[in-house]
């Protein structure tokens, strides 16, 4: 799947990180980093990043 | 499987629980009532970002801001949206709305969670605000625009984020409760009052240990008169005061209405068939904070409770039994306050001792965690301005085993 985080919105709370590490981390500067497209296997992890995400910014899609 | 699932609220527990209830593999048709006119949106920015906007008021468009993103497995779900539940047959298995509709159903979730509690206070009408849904959040921005003083009651998070927020449009405000210091009862008067302190080093005024008693004025808000008899000068007025839960709907069916709607650990609501609660109105037992049933009223609940509500509805649905793994939510809030982020873990407020295990209270800015215990087991901790990187950490605390 693709993944895309609108980082006008992202404030770095960093509860996709926990959720789905397998596609979110934040760095030592505190700031996001982010795979851009992740196996399907792992949709559940990152569907329950993208509802955790306090500032709703990370969008799911078909790759 | 078949069934009608009717979902009675239309925020993030409703639209969570239709989602989970797909992804549970309920396929029969669902209808969410929900009383305001807007699809689900998110609360927490209310007190922030739409107070401190610059654009229009148009209703639209700063709804699209807040709209959740509906999961593509919910396309074919029917929303009812501006009508509210008013009553109830749990046996007949029905709901009936205002506008007259009675809607059958197969399966019922709960979801109509809480509304701003107000204060009858006497005095003017108009002037008076609360926080708790977009349109009360448009009502306080074009209030805010004419006038340059507020008093914001209540020092706990909606009204200490309201207060950061009028303070950086250039409002003077002040915030008033009851207790000693902010956030007493959330955080504890150790981090309360060292959030409190720095909110006043910035320039937003505090006058606790004192209530309202009354407001002045004669067509509109002018001030409060406070119970030692002093005025507070105000424009408007936001009652920050807590909330109260939309259960009436729920009445004569026999249920433990005290304080939300009880429900088992598969959020089972106890005493009828078919119909589970979601979200900060749902009781539930957590063992991670021992056995009694308590409402949580974290934007982290509704996502948690809808998944193992839907999964237990679709097994009761079905006839088949539930996941034995007990339901053991950690949940988690943030809070933005100025130039301060707050992350939490547990349930701070359950607390009887905070520790400070980092960081000096005096420079919250600089980076805090504190902990705290109840009767010496972990239920809560606090990260004030420490980098996300150590989230992880904070969060997996409460996966240690008990010794």
């Amino acid at each position: 799947m693709k993944i895309t985080v609108d980082l006008d919105k992202c404030q770095d709370h960093g509860q996709c990180a926990i959720a789905a590490p397998v596609a979110f981390r934040m760095n030592d500067e505190g700031n996001l980093e982010y795979e851009t497209t992740v196996e399907d296997s792992y949709l559940d992890e990152v569907e329950e990043a993208a509802d955790v995400c306090p500032v709703q910014a990370i969008l799911i899609g078909q790759a | 499987m078949a069934g009608h699932v009717v979902v009675v609220g239309a925020s993030l527990g409703g639209l969570r629980a239709a989602e989970q209830l797909r992804a549970a593999g309920h396929d029969g048709p669902i209808t969410i009532v929900g009383e305001e006119i807007h699809l689900p949106y998110n609360r927490p920015p209310l007190s922030k970002d739409v107070l401190a906007d610059a654009g229009d008021d148009d209703v639209e468009r700063l709804h699209a801001g807040l709209v959740f993103r509906r999961r593509a497995s919910i396309d074919d779900v029917e929303f009812l949206l501006g009508r509210r539940a008013v009553a109830s047959d749990l046996v007949a298995r029905t709901v009936s709305l205002d506008d007259g509709t009675t809607l059958a159903y197969d399966g019922l979730v709960v979801a109509t969670g809480l509304r701003a509690r107000r204060l009858p206070l006497p005095g003017p009408a108009a002037g008076r605000h609360v926080i708790r849904t977009l349109d009360d959040a448009l009502g306080l921005r074009s209030a805010i625009r004419t006038t340059a003083t507020a008093v914001v009651i209540g020092a706990g998070f909606v009204g200490c984020e309201t207060a950061a927020s009028l303070h950086r449009l250039g409002i003077r405000v002040t915030v008033v409760d009851p207790f000693p210091v902010a956030f007493e009862r959330a955080l504890g008067p150790l981090l309360g009052g060292a959030i409190q302190r720095h909110l006043e080093t910035a320039g937003v005024r505090f006058r606790t240990g004192t209530g309202v008693v009354s407001y002045t004025g004669s067509h509109a808000i002018s001030g409060v008169t406070l119970d030692d008899g002093t005025t507070v000068s105000a424009g408007l007025v936001v009652e920050a005061v807590g909330s109260a839960c939309n259960t009436e709907w729920l009445a004569g069916n026999g249920l433990d209405l005290s304080d939300g709607v009880l429900t088992d650990n598969d959020l089972r609501v106890l005493g009828v068939d078919r119909v589970v609660a979601v979200g900060d109105i749902a009781r539930f037992p957590n063992a991670l904070f021992g056995g009694d049933p308590r409402r949580v009223e974290h934007w982290s609940m509704p996502t948690d409770t809808a998944k193992r509500a839907a999964t237990t509805l679709v097994a009761d649905l079905a006839g088949a039994p539930v996941a034995a793994a007990p339901f053991a939510p950690i949940p988690s809030f943030w809070s933005d306050l100025l130039d301060l982020r707050l992350q939490a873990f547990g349930s701070p407020a359950l607390g009887d001792t905070a520790v400070v295990e980092s960081g000096d209270l005096d420079h919250l800015a600089d980076g805090v965690l504190v902990t705290y215990l109840r009767e010496g087991r972990l239920v809560g901790n606090v990260a004030v301005n420490l980098p996300p990187v150590r989230q992880r950490a904070l969060r997996d605390a409460f996966l240690l085993p008990v010794s």
